[in-house]
């Protein structure tokens, strides 16, 4: 019993002390880093790399197109996964050519064009550069999709045909019933939707021929795994002396993780509901 | 009764028009969907035909020369194609065992526990890793597993040993990738078993006990064989993921020195494709790819349905 909970203090610690590790990083001073003092605290702290990454305009120009991101697709996405998981949530007595359309919806889970002709035919619909690039492809997301309809499997079948003799169609029903009772799924899908938007970079840096069309993940990408520092003025060098690349990344890193953290504590509640909300049930 | 079967039977000739009117609505509610999926999911599928061709973008699909299998063959006769399939299905598979195996082990250490507040703690901080980006936890990776400054390699270093190159060095990088993939995603894993162990019936603890079996043997007899339905399931449909060895970490932490035991098919493809503009054989590559899935995604489906009655919806 003892050894149960060392072990999973252990595996917590695990999962807490690297990110504790960047974070003292991020808040020491260049010199205090190379010399390998800093462990799980800030030594000779400074606030110099957070300053210095904040005012790039790189950094607020990569921010706000992923909040545009999150924003425009979080609102298409919940439209379309509502719209869809609505229909195929119904029995095939109620909506005959359900199997097909489902199978349709799956099927793409199982085969896919890949990579390259996606990015052909992304090319061709002229949405490279664009934000549309990073919303609508996304938008039709079948996992969320079944989630949904899985839920909405669990509303009363009386509900509804008292709404159908009380003379209601489909979209009021959907609108006026369904959906208030269905506030807690949909924010539990709303969570993995939007932090999906938040943590996606491959398509931004496929799709956009500009970093300055990057979100804010590919943005960061570009500083922590691929740095490109000969790009830097002289006044920007004067700064690096008081920073080095590794507070530096040590700071980014640390700004693209803080929404998440935010966000955590607070809803973690909805986070787990997810993976048991219709899963188990089959 | 017999209304309700008349207006279900579909060759009913007394109200079709009516019934059909009633669920035009949820037609119409699949369209945005469905033009979605159209643009986006079936039509670059039509783009495969660069795979059997000789694509040149000047000429366009319909331009470009027919070449049948060529692409095929070029792919099979590649020097690294052997490796590369290799380090795919090595990774994935090391990924599905132990990426098993680190979450049933926690969620029946947490099972155990009684404390809820603790219960509750663990499951959050555990859980919390999986919602950080490759490109974060790339970063934090790189850091800390570096060979000078990163701290884990203090540790090492504290007792005595050498400095190991964990994402440079190619032996260490498939054994890294597996790990702090597992490190990244066992606590989503966990919560799923962890809820498959709280459905076992208690009573069958009881009875256990009765016949004076110890908590280890407990755990044998009951508890596993308790969980064994989900296991099978999660290790079946894992099955459909046997080529997929994690693109979003190996892209973001892997380098030319590891290709060699890193490279796996996806990021292949990446290369061949966005890199080096070889589009016909990068599609080649990537159809190949698709074809086995859909076999192994179309096998576990029917063995899951089979041996644990799972429907995918």
């Amino acid at each position: 019993m003892v050894f149960d909970y060392l072990f999973l203090t252990f595996a917590a610690l695990m999962c807490l002390l690297p990110l504790i590790n960047v974070l003292a990083v991020s808040l020491s001073s260049s010199n205090a880093a190379a010399a390998g003092y800093v462990k799980l605290w800030p030594v000779e702290f400074t606030l110099s790399s957070y300053q210095y990454a904040l005012t790039k305009p790189q950094f607020t120009q990569a921010f706000l197109i992923s909040a545009e991101r999150v924003a425009l697709g979080y609102v298409i996405t919940m439209v379309v996964i509502i719209l869809v998981a609505y229909p195929l949530s119904k029995e095939k007595n109620v909506f005959h050519a359900r199997g097909k359309y489902a199978w349709i919806f799956i099927f793409t889970m199982m085969f896919s064009g890949g990579l390259i002709p996606t990015y052909m035919t992304i090319r061709y619909l002229g949405l490279l550069d664009t934000i549309w690039v990073l919303v609508l492809p996304g938008a039709v997301p079948i996992f969320n999709i079944v989630l949904m309809m899985n839920f909405f499997r669990t509303i009363p079948h009386e509900i509804e045909e008292a709404a159908f003799i009380d003379g209601a169609g489909h979209f009021k029903t959907l609108l006026s019933i369904y959906l208030p009772l269905s506030l807690p799924s949909l924010a539990t899908v709303s969570l993995f939707v939007i932090v999906n938007h938040w943590n996606s970079w491959f398509d931004g840096i496929i799709y956009m021929n500009h970093t300055y069309n990057y979100p804010l993940q590919s943005y960061l990408r570009t500083i922590i795994i691929n740095p490109d520092l000969q790009s830097m003025t002289s006044s920007e060098q004067l700064v690096m002396r008081e920073i080095s690349e590794r507070t530096f990344k040590a700071a980014q890193i640390f700004l693209g993780a803080i929404p998440i953290l935010c966000v955590y504590p607070f809803l973690q509640k909805y986070f787990m509901s997810g993976l048991t909300m219709g899963s188990v049930k089959g | 009764m017999s209304t309700v079967n008349a207006l279900s039977r579909k060759s009913s000739p007394r109200i079709p028009r009516q019934r059909r009117l009633r669920e035009l609505p949820l037609h119409l509610m699949l369209i945005p969907g469905l033009v979605l999926l159209l643009l986006f999911h079936y039509i670059p599928m039509f783009g495969i035909v660069m795979a059997f061709e000789d694509f040149k973008p000047a000429k366009g699909f319909f331009g470009s020369k027919w070449v049948g299998f060529d692409n095929f063959v070029y792919m099979a006769k590649l020097p690294n194609m052997g490796s590369i399939l290799y380090n795919t299905v090595f990774i994935a598979v090391l990924k599905i065992i132990v990426g098993m195996a680190v979450p049933i082990l926690v969620a029946l250490m947490l099972n155990e526990i009684g404390n809820k507040g603790f219960k509750r703690t663990i499951q959050t901080v555990v859980y919390f890793p999986h919602f950080l980006s490759w490109v974060i936890l790339g970063g934090v990776l790189m850091d800390v597993l570096s060979p000078s400054t990163g701290i884990v390699n203090d540790v090492i270093r504290l007792f005595g040993g050498e400095p190991i190159y964990f994402l440079g060095d190619k032996t260490w990088f498939p054994y890294t990738m597996v790990i702090t993939a597992v490190w990244k995603n066992f606590g989503y894993d966990t919560i799923v078993y962890l809820a498959a162990l709280t459905n076992v019936d208690r009573n069958l603890y009881e009875a256990a006990a009765i016949d004076g079996a110890n908590r280890i043997q407990q755990t044998w007899h009951v508890t596993l064989p308790g969980i064994l339905p989900i296991v099978t399931l999660m290790g079946v449909l894992n099955l459909g993921n046997i080529l997929n060895a994690g693109f979003d970490q190996i892209f973001n932490l892997y380098s030319p020195s590891v290709y060699s035991t890193g490279d796996i098919i996806d990021t292949f493809v990446y290369r061949l494709g966005l890199e080096q503009a070889q589009f016909s054989v990068s599609t080649a590559v990537g159809l190949f790819k698709s074809v086995i899935s859909i076999i192994m995604v179309s096998l576990a489906n029917y063995l899951a349905g089979r041996f644990a009655n799972y429907r995918v919806f």
